[in-house]
């Protein structure tokens, strides 16, 4: 069984993070998977699996001097590593309207009752600071068909004043 | 009639170029039989390459027919293609039988214009357009050693992210 870990980081974004953070991993014959990093509003995140023969509390240790030096919070926590066996997304959403509280959480109850299982989500607020416009993207499974996600987006459009559209997804293997 | 064996990447062979088919030989009517037989085994793959089974002859076969919605030609048996005019382009999701377990979004040509032999060394020209177009230029690219991780435009979500370059009003 091997040792894999998922690393979380948080801060104020500055240029090298990547780069200093894995060469501590690096160090200690830690083995990378899968990563997700991305900007929100000006901070840095990233999760990133890592696969390392030390104990948790040894590479809490090293993580905690670098982190330091990079201003950046972490979190560590043992986990199954689940490679292999990625889910693909059938469908995609995009929602979009004037930013309100509520979008997330209107659309994604309306999803969620309508059979979606949310793969991956990404949102922006666009526009100017006058007139914020949210955007969100979602890619997920249809677990009750396409007919009840396209009925529970018209409900949701109408409801919340936003538009709300539906692509299938269509994979060309070859 | 057999399965033939698929090689999967980082097998350096996929990045051989394969060579034009010379003769139309009883051995090259088996083998079509055969890598059809295996692209078949494989339900919702669209088409397949000589050398992603080992054989290094620029023998590609589509076939979209069962995607309904998508416009297309049949079965295709496209022997020495040659694209000879490109249009437009489209990002799309791709995998492949030779990179398990992955998929990502590529660019491709919306529409082609097509010059290849069929399996009786026939002449075909084709115009193909959108699903089936992606379908072939995938295929092609095999013969040519380049997978589509070598055109990958991005793993997720790409269509929501801003303009790179401003454009001047």
């Amino acid at each position: 069984m091997k040792n894999w870990l998922m690393l979380t980081l948080v801060g104020k974004d500055r240029p090298g993070i990547v780069a200093k953070v894995s060469q501590v991993l690096f160090d200690m014959q830690g083995n990378l998977g899968e990563a997700s990093m991305t900007r929100l509003g000006g901070n840095f995140t990233i999760m990133l699996m890592a696969c390392i023969p030390e104990s948790k509390t040894v590479v809490q240790k090293k993580l905690q001097q670098i982190c330091g030096e990079l201003g950046l919070f972490f979190h560590l926590d043992a986990i199954e590593a689940g490679l292999h066996q990625h889910i693909e997304p059938d469908v995609r959403i995009s929602i979009h309207g004037a930013d309100k509280a509520g979008i997330v959480a209107h659309s994604t109850d309306a999803l969620n009752k309508a059979g979606l299982n949310i793969l991956n989500l990404e949102s922006d607020v666009g526009g100017s600071p006058e007139n914020p416009v949210y955007v969100m993207h979602i890619e997920g499974v249809s677990g009750k068909g396409f007919d009840a996600l396209e009925e529970a987006l018209q409900v949701l459009a109408r409801e919340n004043d936003v538009v709300a559209r539906m692509t299938r997804i269509d994979t060309m293997v070859g | 009639m057999a399965l033939l064996n698929i090689l999967v990447y980082p097998d350096e062979k996929l990045k051989q170029v394969s060579q034009p088919v010379e003769e139309f030989s009883e051995d090259l009517k088996k083998f079509i039989e055969n890598l059809e037989e295996t692209f078949r085994s494989f339900p919702g793959c669209v088409g397949i390459a000589a050398p992603q089974v080992g054989r290094f002859e620029r023998i590609v076969l589509v076939d979209i027919s069962h995607k309904p919605k998508h416009v297309n030609h049949g079965f295709l048996v496209l022997i020495n293609p040659e694209v000879t005019f490109y249009e437009g382009s489209s990002l799309g999701r791709e995998g492949c039988l030779s990179v398990p377990d992955f998929i990502g979004k590529v660019e491709r040509a919306k529409s082609i214009t097509l010059k290849a032999l069929n399996q009786k060394g026939e002449k075909l020209e084709l115009q193909i357009s959108g699903y089936e177009a992606r379908a072939v230029q995938h295929e092609i690219d095999h013969l040519d050693g380049k997978l589509f991780l070598d055109r990958l435009v991005s793993r997720r979500n790409s269509l929501s992210k801003r303009i790179e370059t401003p454009i001047s009003p």
